[in-house]
C-alpha cells in the first residue's frame, strides 16, 4: 500500500508561543563539559536576516551514537537528547548548545537540520557537516560539486557556524530524499 | 477613471487588490491542469504568497540517501508530554469561547503503517480569529482562557486526539482583502527524521479555500483537499463537542520500524 502525503504548509508567524519550549536549544547544559555551540543566521534572497526562521537540529552524540530513549523534549539537566529547536532572533540568528557529533556507522559526522519559516512553504532538510580533512569526502559532498562549501560547518572558537541562505550566490544545498518527488 | 495601474491597488491601504491575486492563482492553476501531473507537495515557489519571493531555493533540491542520524528520529514519552496538554480547554482558569470541539485522526507513513508513540504539537487562534502572539495586532478580542497550544502523543495505533476551540479566520496583510480560511498548525515527526512535516488543517466547505495564497500554494486539488478535515459525527459528544476527523500521512520511511525502536516506548 502506499498512500499519498499530506502536503506540508508554513510554519507562519506566529508559531513562538507553541513550539518553542523550555531548554529547546540546550541539548546540553550550558558549561557542560564538551559543550560546543552550533549557530548562524538564515538569511533571504536580498541577504536580510530572516527573523521568523525556526531550526531543528537532530544529530548523534560524540561516539557516534544515535540517542533512542524517549524524552527529546526533556531537559533534566544531565541528559544528551540529540534533538533541538531554536527560532531566530532579531538579527535572524541562531544558537544551539550541544556536544561535537561522531559519525555515525563510519559515515562523515554531520547536524542533520530541518528548516521552518514564514513565506516558506514546506519544510527544507540540509546536513551542517564538521569542516571536512583533505581528501574527505561522502556521496552528498561529493554530488553538491562547487556548493559542497553551503554544507560545511566552520570552526570558531566556541564550536561551530552554519549559514542558511534560501538564494543568492551561498544558496544552501537542500536536500530530498527518494521516495519524496514521486507522486 | 482609475486607470489600469492605480486600479491594481486598494487607494486606502496600497495593498494590491484581491482580483489581482486571485488572477496570478488562476493562471498558475490553468498551466497545471494542461498536464495534471500530480503534485505532492505546495509550491515552495508561488509567487501570490508574496511571502516566498525571497525565501524559496532558486535551484533543484540535492536527492540523497537517507543516512546516519537521518534514518532515525527523535523519540518522545511520557517525560515529554503530560496527557492535560491534549485538551486546550482546560489550560486556564475557565471556559474559552467558542464552538468546543474534538478533533482526531491516525498519522501514518507513506506504507500505511501507524506512527506509534511521536510527538503531534498544534497551535491555533481563538474562536475570534486572534493568535496570543505579541506580532498579532488583528484587533479581536484575546480570550483570557484559551491560549491556543497544545500537545500529545500518537498511540500504539498512530491515532491523536486533541479537544480545542474551532478557531476563527483572520486577516493577513499578503494583499488588501486577504483573510485565512480558518485551519489549525500542526507539527509531526515520523519514524526517520526526514519524514518532519509541518502542515495546517482547514475545516470543510470554506469559502476563503480559493482565495488563499497559502492554500493555493498546492496547486494539485488532490492534494490540497488532503489538508481538509472531515466532519465526523461519530466523533461529536452529546451536549459537549463537535468532532472532526483528519489523518495525517508522512512520506515513506527508509527504515523498517521495529517494537524496539523507542528504548522504553510507552
Amino acid at each position: 500500500m502506499t498512500l499519498a502525503p499530506t502536503p506540508g504548509q508554513t510554519v507562519g508567524p506566529f508559531f513562538h508561543y507553541a513550539l518553542p519550549y523550555e531548554g529547546d536549544s540546550d541539548l546540553v547544559p550550558i558549561g557542560a563539559p564538551g559543550a560546543i555551540r552550533l549557530h548562524g543566521t538564515v538569511a533571504d534572497g536580498a541577504g536580510a536576516p530572516v527573523i521568523d526562521a525556526i531550526i531543528e537540529v537532530w544529530q548523534a552524540g560524540p561516539d557516534g551514537r544515535v540517542v533512542r530513549a524517549a524524552g527529546s523534549l526533556h531537559r533534566d539537566g544531565y541528559t544528551f537528547t540529540g534533538f533541538g529547536r531554536a527560532a531566530t532572533d532579531r538579527a535572524g540568528h541562531y544558537s544551539f548548545t550541544t556536544l561535537t557529533p561522531g559519525g555515525v556507522d563510519g559515515g562523515l559526522p554531520f547536524f542533520a537540520l530541518t528548516v521552518f519559516a514564514r513565506g516558506l512553504t514546506h519544510r527544507l532538510n540540509t546536513r551542517a557537516y564538521l569542516p571536512v580533512p583533505d581528501g574527505a569526502d561522502d556521496a552528498l559532498l561529493r554530488a553538491a560539486g562547487q556548493r559542497r562549501r553551503t554544507l560545511l560547518t566552520t570552526a570558531d572558537a566556541d564550536g561551530y557556524r552554519f549559514d542558511v541562505h534560501f538564494q543568492g550566490p551561498d544558496e544552501t544545498v537542500f536536500l530530498t530524499t527518494p521516495g519524496e518527488r514521486v507522486p | 477613471m482609475a486607470d489600469t495601474m492605480t486600479s491594481t491597488h486598494d487607494e486606502s491601504t496600497g495593498l494590491e487588490r484581491q482580483a489581482v491575486l486571485s488572477a496570478e492563482m488562476h493562471e498558475i492553476s490553468q498551466k497545471w491542469a494542461v498536464t495534471s501531473e500530480p503534485e505532492h507537495q505546495p509550491r515552495r515557489d508561488y509567487p501570490p504568497y508574496r511571502s516566498t519571493l525571497l525565501r524559496h531555493p532558486t535551484k533543484d533540491l540535492q536527492q540523497v540517501d537517507p543516512e546516519g542520524v537521518e534514518l532515525w528520529a527523535p523519540a518522545f514519552g511520557q517525560r515529554d508530554v503530560d496527557p492535560l496538554e491534549s485538551d486546550l480547554t482546560i489550560q486556564r482558569g475557565g471556559e474559552p469561547l467558542g464552538e468546543r470541539m474534538v478533533v482526531t485522526g491516525r498519522v501514518l507513513d507513506g506504507e500505511g503503517r501507524p506512527v506509534r508513540h511521536q510527538l503531534v504539537e498544534i497551535w491555533q487562534a481563538n474562536a475570534g480569529g486572534r493568535y496570543v502572539h505579541q506580532r498579532d495586532q488583528h484587533p479581536a478580542p484575546l480570550d483570557p482562557n484559551f491560549t491556543g497550544m497544545g500537545r500529545t502523543l500518537t498511540d500504539a495505533d498512530g491515532t491523536y486526539r486533541f479537544t480545542t476551540i474551532k478557531p476563527g479566520p483572520y486577516p493577513w496583510r499578503n494583499h488588501h482583502t486577504a483573510w485565512r480560511p480558518a485551519h489549525i498548525h500542526f507539527s509531526l515527526f515520523g519514524t526517520d527524521f526526514t519524514q518532519r512535516l509541518v502542515t495546517q488543517m482547514y475545516f470543510p466547505g470554506d469559502p476563503l479555500f480559493a482565495l488563499d495564497p497559502i492554500y493555493q500554494s498546492v496547486v494539485d486539488p488532490a492534494a490540497r483537499e488532503r489538508l481538509v478535515a472531515a466532519y465526523d459525527h461519530d466523533v461529536t459528544t452529546h451536549e459537549w463537542a463537535t468532532g472532526y476527523r483528519w489523518d495525517i500521512v508522512l512520506t515513506g520511511s527508509h527504515r523498517t520500524p521495529t517494537e524496539d525502536d523507542t528504548e522504553g516506548a510507552l
